[in-house]
């Protein structure tokens, strides 16, 4: 039985979600069906649209220049998820083994780097990777190579800084899992006699297939969000979907494709990240 | 295989400073163009941020844009965290679901459906528009943080202020607001931080009336490099490392990331 002064309580705390109800009401939703509504919608060549039904600009995406970045835009966040995790699953392990002030420095650390603006990580590396000012110039200084020479634009300097951009993350999405294993796992496998390497591998990396999964999955969609690390780093092959929303949206002033291309973006998205978790609960379960 | 790891850990840590000490190395070189290795030192750009209106008001922009920011988006979460601590209601899990969603999309799509929202709506590169986008995009960390702060709480302390005759209203002001006190807090700076910095959302409601650092920060690395922008990128990193470290040292950090229980050395 419920006391007498709760079902008032209760009233009240129902008047309390209206407001976060409507705010995420207008001001997500509603954002979000005008955009899918307008990638339907019949371009007026003055920069403006008509609602329509159209599925003119969702054809347009399958032209080989969309298709091409499309998969270029996949294949890089796969790719930068993959190091993410390489680096970021034994670090966020090892952090979480360190005593608790060491591990409160390296948090503020990474925080602050994660906190950095994608603009100032892509101006940072562009330095860093310049012909005048770079790596590069360590390298002739030590003696290494003859003359400096640039690094970017290129592919590589594209995936380091994604890479950079997004490896904070990953260890923020790893950090409560791997703090939270029993250090009697990984301490029982190495009183059986196995290696410290076999220990992880077999036992903390199984433990932890599944955050693994999530972080993954999360490391992926930041990835392919980025929008200043490809323009700045990248020759325009290596442009991702992102850039080329903001260019049609914005310079173009082509609403409807931009939208079409943001909610082809957004499916490829929902459908990769839920293909990932059907095949991590098909092998959980066999 | 400890000395592998040390070495592991530290060529991490090289990775991660390794952009911040090229940054603050530009904003010390006494000139204009970057050469290598660095020439004299100076505070010369410093001063130069402090006298150009141009960069003191897009900090200002900004400032106010991540205050606004961080506090509607805990206004939105608070609420909803409440609820589904105090009710388990399944529309509070619904609620709890779309606070987080914003932040987990790709942000260009967010910032495209906002461009269209505000374009419709005829209210063109105003303030509001950037600050209720930025505080629905961040809103996931401050209900992420304050879930958290109701979960710790011991649920018998509130069961005892009720059987003493308190109201709901009585309770979440005399018992449940100062213990999710610190879990608002972190949440706000987390938001307030991440808002300070976000670049293409700002950019889409009011990249072209209300420039705020990072919008401005990119115009001016594409039209025309001034070191000035290290300045500014060095006295953010300080702000963020002051507000996470005045966390850090009055909050329980790992706690706050979702460590478990705190746990003593």
């Amino acid at each position: 039985m419920r006391p007498a002064g709760d079902t008032a309580g209760t009233r009240a705390g129902h008047l309390a979600g209206i407001y976060p109800a409507l705010m995420i009401g207008i001001f997500f939703l509603i954002p979000f069906a005008l955009m899918l509504a307008v990638s339907v919608a019949h371009r007026v060549p003055d920069g403006f649209y008509e609602f329509a039904f159209e599925a003119d600009n969702y054809r347009r995406i399958f032209e080989p220049v969309y298709l091409r970045t499309t998969l270029f835009s996949v294949g890089i966040a796969a790719l930068v998820a993959a190091i993410c995790i390489a680096i970021g699953f034994p670090f966020t392990y090892h952090l979480t083994r360190l005593p608790r002030r060491a591990q409160v420095l390296w948090l503020i650390f990474i925080l602050a780097v994660l906190s950095l603006s994608e603009v100032l990580i892509a101006f940072c590396w562009q330095v860093l990777l310049s012909r005048t000012a770079g790596i590069g110039n360590v390298a002739v200084w030590l003696g290494l190579v003859e003359r400096a020479s640039s690094f970017y634009p290129s592919f590589g300097a594209v995936v380091l800084a994604l890479v950079y951009l997004v490896l904070p993350y990953s260890v923020l999405v790893l950090y409560p899992p791997l703090s939270r294993l029993e250090p009697e796992i990984p301490e029982a496998a190495r009183m059986l006699g196995a290696s410290p390497l076999r220990t992880f591998f077999g036992t903390v990396v199984p433990v932890m297939r599944p955050a693994i999964t999530a972080a993954a999955i999360m490391i992926f969609v930041f990835t392919i969000g980025a929008y200043l690390i490809p323009q700045v780093l990248g020759k325009p092959e290596h442009w991702t979907l992102s850039v080329l929303i903001t260019d049609q949206a914005v310079f173009n002033a082509n609403m409807p494709f931009a939208a079409a291309l943001a909610s082809f973006l957004m499916a490829i998205t929902v459908v990769l990240v839920m293909a990932v978790l059907w095949l991590e609960r098909r092998q959980e379960a066999a | 295989m400890r000395l592998l790891r040390t070495a592991f850990m530290t060529l991490v840590a090289v990775f991660l400073a390794l952009p911040l000490i090229v940054i603050a190395g530009i904003s010390l070189n006494e000139k204009r163009f970057l050469s290598f290795p660095p020439e004299g030192l100076s505070l010369r750009w410093y001063g130069e941020l402090f006298a150009d209106a141009g960069w003191l008001a897009a900090v200002e922009r900004s400032l106010i844009v991540a205050t606004l920011a961080g506090l509607l988006a805990l206004t939105i979460a608070v609420p909803i965290a409440y609820l589904l601590w105090r009710h388990g209601l399944a529309y509070a899990k619904a609620l709890y679901g779309l606070g987080i969603a914003p932040f987990m999309l790709p942000p260009v799509i967010l910032a495209l459906g906002y461009l269209i929202f505000w374009t419709s709506a005829g209210n063109h590169g105003q303030l509001e528009n950037v600050v209720i986008a930025h505080a629905i995009f961040l809103t996931a960390l401050p209900l992420i943080t304050t879930s958290l702060g109701f979960e710790a709480i011991n649920r018998e302390v509130v069961e005892a202020a009720r059987t003493m005759g308190a109201g709901e209203i009585t309770v979440v002001r005399t018992v449940i607001l100062p213990l999710i006190r610190p879990y608002m807090l972190s949440g706000f700076a987390f938001a307030y931080v991440l808002s300070l910095n976000e670049y293409i959302i700002a950019f889409m409601t009011v990249g072209f009336t209300y420039e705020t650092l990072p919008v401005k920060i990119f115009n001016a690395l594409r039209y025309g490099y001034s070191p000035v922008m290290a300045v500014v990128a060095v006295l953010f990193m300080a702000m963020s490392v002051t507000i996470f470290g005045l966390i850090a040292r009055f909050g329980d950090l790992p706690r706050l990331l979702g460590a478990w229980a705190a746990k003593e050395d």
